[in-house]
C-alpha cells in the first residue's frame, strides 16, 4: 500500500465548461439560419418547388440545395470549404489555402509594421510633452476617414510608382492597426505610479533605463490587448485592400469574384475562412501573452 | 565631513491645488549631523513626508533654503546621495525579489552584484526568498525587500518613510534592533519617520516632534542614549522620560490647532 499524503489536498475544483451554452447558441443560429434559407430563397426556388409539385419534401430539398442561393444554407458552405481547402492542391487558384495565404502574409506583414509604428508613437507621445498635443488629433482624424474610401486610392498611386501586390495591402493594413496599439501602449506606459516613478528618481535613472526598466515592463499587458484588436482589424485592412484593385488572389479577390458571378456559396466560404483567420491570429496573440506573461511572473 | 548633513532654514512649502492651497510645511528648521539617527513624529498628515520629499528633490520648497551634504537636494540626488524606503513597498511586480534588490545596482552600473543582493537580503531576513515575486510574500516581506532595495548600493544618507508601519510588533522589535545595529556599524545618518513613541524613542539621537498642519517644528529632543543600545532600555526611566516628553509635545501641538 503506497503512503497516504499527511495533508489531505483539497482537488482543483473544474472550472464549469462551457461548452454547453456555446453549443445551444451554436445550434439555435443553426436553426434560424436553415428556416431563414426557405423564404429568402424563394424568389430562385420558388417556381421550381411549383415545378416539383410543391410539398414539404421539395420545400426543403430545393430551398437547402440550391446552386447559386441568396442564402445558402450551413451545410453547403461546409462542403464549398471542405472542397476547396482539402480537396484541391493548396496552390491552385481554387484552393481557399491559397488565397488565405496571400491574405494572411500582406496582415502580417502590415500588423508587424502598424504594431512596430503604433509602439513607437506611443514612446514619442509619452516622452516628448508636445507630441501628446499636437501628434494625437491627427492620429484620431486617420481612424475617422472610412478606410474604404482611402484604400483605392492607395493602392492606384502605390501601383503607378510600382508598387502592387503586398506592398499597398500591407500599408492599408498598418494604417488601421497601429491606432489600437498607439492608445493602449500611450496608457501602458504611463501606468507605472508615481512611487515607482519616484524610485527610478531617486536614482537619478535616465529617460531610456526608466524606459527599459519600468515603463515597458508595465505596459506589456496593456500591449498585448491592443495586439488582439490590432491583429484582427490588420486582416480586416488587407482583405479590404484586395477588394478595389480586381485583385486575383487572396480572401477580397475571392469575394469580388463570388459576387461577379453570383457564386454566393463561395462568397460565404471565403467570409468563413476569413474569420477562422482572424479567430486564429487572436488565439496566437493570447497565446504568446500567456507565455509572456507567465515569464514575467505574473500572478496567475 | 565638515558642515551638517541636512540643514534647512525657514523651509515652507504650499501645495496649490484646484480648490485651496495646502499649506504642508511652515517654516520648518532644521539641521542633520553627520552620523545622526533623525526620527520624525507627528500626526498623520502633518507633512513628514513631504519634509522627506523635500530633502529627496522629489518636491521642491515654495520658500526657504535646504542643503544636502552642502549641495542642493537636485545635486545630492544627482550624486546619488541618499536611499529612499517609500511608504509602501514600490516593488516592481514583474522582478523576483534580488532582482528588485539589484534594480539599484544595474542602474548605477554597480559591481559585486550578487553579493550586495545576498548580504542585504541576510540583513532583513530573507534569505531563501531570492527567486519569489512580490506578489508571492506578505506585506511585511515586501516592505523588508524594498529596505534591502535601499541598502544595496550602500548610500551614507538613509530617508525612511514609515518603513516599519506595516509590520507586526515582535517584527518590528527585530528590525529596529538590526537597524540600529546596522547604523551604529556602519555610522550611516538616517532621517526616519514613524507614528511610533517608542521607536521614535528606541532609535533615534534626536527627535523632531512636528504638529498638524501647516507642518511646524515644536520641538526638538536629543536623547543621549548610549548607541550599542537594546530593546530592554525601555523599561528605563531615562526612556520613559523622553517618551513622556514626546507624547506631550504631540498633545502640545493638537491643542493649537482647536
Ligand atoms: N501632491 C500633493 N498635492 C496636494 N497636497 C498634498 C500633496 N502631497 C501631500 N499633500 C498634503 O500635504 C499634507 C502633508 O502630507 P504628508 O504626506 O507629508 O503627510 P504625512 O505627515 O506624511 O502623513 P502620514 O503620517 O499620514 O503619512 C497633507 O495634508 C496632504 O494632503
Ligand atoms: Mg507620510
Amino acid at each position: 500500500m503506497s503512503a497516504a499524503p499527511a495533508i489531505a489536498v483539497k482537488p482543483v475544483a473544474r472550472e464549469p465548461g462551457n461548452t454547453f451554452p456555446v453549443a445551444v447558441v451554436c445550434l439555435a443560429i443553426l436553426l434560424v439560419w436553415y428556416f431563414a434559407a426557405i423564404p429568402m430563397n424563394w424568389v430562385v426556388t420558388g417556381p421550381k418547388i411549383a415545378a416539383g409539385g410543391g410539398g414539404l419534401s421539395n420545400l426543403l430539398a430545393f430551398s437547402w440545395n440550391e446552386a447559386r442561393p441568396v442564402l445558402p444554407a450551413p451545410h453547403q458552405i461546409a462542403m464549398e470549404l471542405w472542397k476547396s481547402v482539402f480537396t484541391v492542391a493548396p496552390w491552385s487558384v481554387k484552393s481557399l489555402v491559397y488565397h488565405g495565404w496571400v491574405t494572411l502574409s500582406s496582415t502580417l506583414v502590415g500588423f508587424v509594421l502598424g504594431s512596430l509604428l503604433g509602439v513607437a508613437l506611443a514612446i514619442a507621445i509619452v516622452h516628448v510633452k508636445f507630441l501628446a498635443k499636437s501628434l494625437m488629433p491627427w492620429i484620431i482624424a486617420s481612424q475617422t476617414i472610412p478606410i474604404l474610401a482611402i484604400a483605392p486610392m492607395v493602392i492606384v498611386v502605390l501601383g503607378s510608382i510600382g508598387f502592387t501586390g503586398l506592398v499597398p495591402k500591407s500599408l492599408i493594413s498598418m494604417y488601421l492597426c497601429f491606432f489600437p496599439v498607439t492608445i493602449g501602449m500611450v496608457k501602458g506606459l504611463t501606468s507605472p505610479e508615481v512611487m515607482q516613478l519616484d524610485l527610478m528618481r531617486t536614482y537619478n535613472a535616465s529617460a531610456n533605463q526608466i524606459l527599459w526598466k519600468l515603463r515597458f515592463p508595465a505596459s506589456v499587458p496593456f500591449l498585448f490587448t491592443s495586439l488582439k484588436v490590432a491583429v484582427a482589424i490588420a486582416l480586416t485592412g488587407a482583405i479590404v485592400g484586395e477588394l478595389p484593385t480586381g485583385a486575383i488572389a487572396g480572401i477580397g479577390a475571392r469575394l469580388l469574384q463570388g459576387s461577379y458571378y453570383g457564386q454566393t456559396v463561395q462568397i460565404w466560404a471565403a467570409l468563413f475562412m476569413g474569420s477562422f483567420l482572424a479567430a486564429a491570429l487572436v488565439w496566437l496573440v493570447g497565446v504568446a501573452e500567456r507565455f509572456t506573461l507567465r515569464r514575467m511572473g505574473v500572478k496567475p | 565631513m565638515a558642515g551638517p548633513v541636512i540643514s534647512a532654514r525657514e523651509l515652507s512649502l504650499v501645495f496649490q491645488t484646484a480648490d485651496a492651497p495646502v499649506y504642508a510645511l511652515s517654516r520648518v528648521g532644521l539641521e542633520v549631523e553627520d552620523g545622526d539617527f533623525v526620527s520624525f513624529i507627528g500626526p498623520s498628515g502633518c507633512g513628514k513626508t513631504t519634509l522627506l520629499r523635500v530633502i529627496a528633490d522629489l518636491e521642491q520648497a515654495t520658500s526657504g533654503t535646504i542643503t544636502v551634504n552642502g549641495m542642493t537636494p537636485q545635486e545630492a540626488r544627482l550624486k546619488r546621495a541618499y536611499g529612499y524606503v517609500f511608504q509602501a513597498p514600490a516593488l516592481y511586480p514583474w522582478r523576483t525579489v534580488e532582482r528588485n534588490v539589484g534594480l539599484p545596482l544595474e542602474i548605477m552600473g554597480l559591481d559585486n552584484a550578487p553579493e550586495r543582493i545576498a548580504r542585504n537580503l541576510e540583513l532583513v531576513n530573507l534569505k531563501g526568498f531570492e527567486k519569489k515575486y512580490p506578489w508571492q510574500l506578505s506585506g511585511g516581506m515586501q516592505q523588508r525587500v524594498s529596505i534591502a532595495r535601499a541598502l544595496a548600493f550602500d548610500p551614507k544618507l538613509l530617508l525612511m518613510d514609515e518603513p516599519f508601519g506595516a509590520l507586526d510588533e515582535i517584527v518590528r522589535d527585530k528590525l529596529n534592533q538590526q537597524l540600529l545595529e546596522l547604523w551604529d556599524r556602519t555610522k550611516k545618518t538616517v532621517v526616519f519617520v514613524t507614528h511610533s513613541i517608542p521607536e521614535a524613542v528606541f532609535l533615534s539621537s534626536k527627535i523632531v516632534v512636528m504638529s498638524p498642519r501647516p507642518g511646524r517644528i515644536i520641538d526638538v529632543i536629543e536623547t543621549n542614549l548610549p548607541r550599542n543600545r537594546t530593546l530592554d532600555i525601555r523599561e528605563t526611566p531615562e526612556f520613559l522620560s523622553l517618551a513622556h516628553r514626546v507624547r506631550e509635545g504631540l498633545k502640545a501641538g493638537h491643542s493649537y490647532e482647536d
